[in-house]
């Protein structure tokens, strides 16, 4: 009994006293942020790691917003090096920034990433226009010029060239940065068709556009986008709402939907002519550059050709790439260590 | 007296009556119902492990078995120098030993769907072994490479030929390619080592639990070294030293409380005291293990407490009436008495923490690392939280590797719990 006291004492102060010592070094280099770049940052933090033989990076996704209050909570070993976002930086973080000491940030734009909305293969061609999702998956919507909760079940009701098949959408619950994503690009600019919804004004307007339909037909199918191509297989008549590279990488199974009239593919993605698609950035803490061993080098790494560029292996993950002229402009903004400047909103 | 009563009770209670005879059979029914409800309760429950177990064993089975294709890879000494093998362009190393055994590929992008096949790993896999094996310079290298992901979903049938080629994430020639690797047989599909010995990777035909397994250990050494001495020591007190009074009647209540308080709480907790205020590292065990030793420290209590109690007053009054001073008491007598019974808790208790995921997400122990932790310090994730982040990957082979995934913890938790009854039944003394 007295050996196994004296012992648990021991190991307590051991673990006190690696503590004390962890606390001032850090050896590999820290990522936070957005689902949406976890799985580029991971490929490139095992490529980089498998290559250069060093401590493997530590990739963690905090969604983007998380990963901003982590990463702006100031300089030093105990905080991130860099933090992932499914869009830019916003003003009240940058200023965040700014007051814990991080104020030399570079913002680094990695490529596109397409929101797609697909649904099983075996389902017929379907066409949509953002106005259409609007109306499908709105919880009020206009009807002969007045604002009425959602009266549509089935597509046809909405226009009589639609499948009369119900409403049924899985999509991602409002924790997820799709779900922002998908509510801007779709849902704003899908209302904006409407004359007495686009005469509404502030909250009233706000809420109109951006509310979800609560009775059914829209499903909040969790952080789990696999679970939903497990349901689109399940139920041919249902579409999915998630990212590009689900869709890619289940190609045998699904198939897209065409918004406005385009299907999501690389090429139309990076042309921008199919329009549901954002940009993915990711932050760098320049005072970490130097200090942490290999951050240099792996923010190269990140945007070499062989990653980010055309045919590189991010591309191969669903990333889309940017056109060369940018690419360009993001590596001299990378070796330069170019701070950001505060964003306007 | 008892010749007056008999016959009175016999004459007021007519059991061959019609009435009794029917009030008799409703009991025997409503028995029957009851035994039928109970019987129906435990199929139900069975059932339902069943049908758990039958989707995690047939969606995972897939898993424990990876394609491997046996490559010729010719190590030529004037493309790797010696003094430096690391520097050589080892892709272009791996692109050469497949065409040697595939000649038809012409373009450079018929050489990249060609490369393709193996995982992408390969080249560093290929210099790791000449690393480790100088010698082979000059010469050539055989080795069992596994292959990508969706030829290894191709050769599991997960991947169908007959889709249309367009729909599929291999070409016609890509299978014609790996047709004819397996004609030539190089193409095997061993038992997938990899899975337990390989830590985390974006590549699912290279993820493996290595990094998760020790992770957990780590955190629940942690847990361990920190709630079994705390929870003794406090349910020692309790039971045998502190006064009946108001103050422990609310302790006790807490402690019964805390045990009911939702795991995801104590990671709030572990992320505002133990990250925030003393600053330990994200992502570590040791705050992942300080979170769940939390959690399982009023398990720990309860059933430290129990078995004090169950230990018979005779032994105590037999120890201080001999001399013994309490501490001697209790610890040479009531407390190694009672030891089976702390432990099979204690055990039962770390079996619940190795299985809890919410308080790990909460304290950053999600994290995506390529190498095995090499201590309680640094950054690793644990079991649940590796399948977590292999259920929300796009890969096809993360879908397999999450339901095998999920049987290697329940292996655990199945060997943790065998070895609690275990002791329970061998040590555990009856009075």
């Amino acid at each position: 009994m007295k050996i196994a006291l004296y012992a648990g004492v021991a190991v307590l102060a051991l673990f006190a006293g690696v503590a004390g010592a962890q606390a001032q070094t850090r050896d590999q280099i820290r990522i936070v942020g957005s689902s949406t770049v976890f799985p580029y940052t991971q490929a490139v933090a095992e490529q980089f790691a498998a290559a250069t033989g060093g401590t493997a990076p530590v990739v963690e996704s905090t969604g983007t917003g998380g990963g901003m209050q982590i990463f702006c909570g100031g300089v030093g070993v105990d905080h991130p090096d860099i933090t992932g976002a499914s869009r830019a930086m916003k003003k009240s973080e940058f200023e965040l920034c700014v007051q814990n000491g991080v104020d030399s940030v570079t913002e680094v734009l990695i490529g596109y990433d397409g929101l797609s909305i697909a649904h099983s293969q075996q389902g017929p061609a379907l066409a949509l226009t953002k106005a259409q999702v609007f109306q499908a998956l709105a919880s009020e919507v206009e009807v002969n010029g007045a604002i009425v909760a959602n009266p549509y079940k089935n597509w046809n009701e909405i226009d009589p060239s639609l499948p009369a098949s119900a409403i049924t959408v899985f999509g991602p619950p409002p924790t997820s940065g799709t779900r922002d994503a998908f509510v801007e690009l779709v849902m704003l600019s899908g209302c904006a068709d409407f004359p007495a919804i686009a005469a509404l004004e502030g909250d009233r307007k706000e809420e109109v556009c951006e509310r979800m339909r609560q009775d059914g037909p829209f499903i909040e199918a969790g952080e789990n986008d696999n679970l939903i191509v497990q349901r689109l297989n399940a139920d041919t008549n249902a579409l999915g709402i998630f990212g590009y590279s689900f869709l890619y990488e289940n190609s045998d199974s699904l198939k897209p939907v065409a918004v406005n009239g385009v299907e999501p593919s690389f090429e139309t993605i990076a042309d921008g002519s199919y329009s549901v698609s954002r940009p993915l950035y990711i932050y760098l803490k320049n005072a970490h550059k130097g200090v942490i061993p290999g951050l240099a080098e792996f923010v190269t790494e990140y945007v070499s050709e062989a990653s980010f560029g055309e045919g590189g292996y991010l591309s191969e993950r669903g990333l889309i790439p940017l056109p060369a002229e940018q690419r360009d402009a993001t590596r001299a903004a990378v070796e330069n260590s170019t701070a950001m400047a505060a964003p306007a909103k | 007296m008892t010749d007056a009563i008999a016959p009175a009770f016999v004459a007021t209670a007519d059991l061959s009556s019609p009435e009794a005879v029917q009030r008799r059979k409703r009991r025997y029914a409503a028995d029957l119902r009851l035994r039928i409800y109970g019987v129906a309760a435990i199929a139900t429950a069975i059932g339902l492990l069943g049908v758990l177990l039958l989707t995690l064993v047939i969606g995972g089975y897939s898993a424990f078995v990876q394609t491997h294709a046996r490559i010729d890879f010719a190590i030529p000494a004037e493309q790797v120098n010696p003094a430096d093998p690391a520097k050589a362009n080892w892709r272009a190393i791996v692109a050469q030993g497949l065409q040697a055994v595939l000649p038809e590929a012409g373009s450079p992008a018929a050489q990249r769907a060609m490369g393709q096949i193996l995982t992408n790993n390969t080249q560093f896999i290929v210099r790791d072994a000449v690393l480790r094996n100088p010698s082979v310079i000059g010469g050539t290298l055989t080795l069992d490479v596994p292959v990508a992901d969706p030829f290894d979903q191709l050769q599991k049938g997960v991947i169908r030929r007959d889709t249309p080629e367009e729909n599929r994430r291999v070409s016609d020639q890509q299978i014609a390619w790996f047709d004819a690797l397996a004609t030539q047989g190089r193409i095997s599909t061993p038992f997938n080592w990899g899975l337990i010995f390989n830590a985390d990777s974006r590549f699912p035909e290279l993820a493996g639990l290595s990094g998760a397994i020790v992770g957990s250990f780590y955190a629940l050494l942690v847990c361990f070294v920190v709630s079994f001495p705390v929870g003794i020591a406090a349910a020692a007190y309790l039971e045998e030293f502190a006064p009946k009074n108001r103050w422990t009647d609310i302790i006790e209540v807490n402690i019964n409380n805390l045990a009911a308080v939702p795991s995801i709480v104590f990671g709030l907790l572990g992320l505002a005291v133990f990250i925030q205020i003393f600053g330990l590292p994200r992502s570590a065990p040791i705050v992942g293990g300080l979170v769940l030793a939390l959690m399982t420290l009023p398990t720990i209590i309860i059933v430290t407490r129990n078995a004090l109690k169950a230990v018979p007053p005779s032994i105590r009054e037999a120890a201080l009436g001999m001399g013994a001073s309490r501490h001697q008491m209790i610890m040479h007598h009531v407390l190694p008495l009672a030891l089976p019974g702390i432990l099979t808790g204690t055990i039962i208790g770390l079996a619940q923490a190795l299985g809890e995921t919410a308080p790990l997400l909460l304290v950053g122990m999600n994290a995506f690392i390529t190498s095995p932790p090499g201590g309680i310090m640094e950054a690793s994730t644990a079991l649940p939280t590796q399948i977590y982040i292999w259920a929300d990957s796009p890969e096809r082979g993360f879908v397999a590797r999450t339901s095998a995934g999920i049987l290697v913890l329940l292996a655990f938790l199945l060997v943790m719990n065998a070895i609690a009854i275990f002791l329970r039944q061998r040590l555990e003394r009856k009075w």
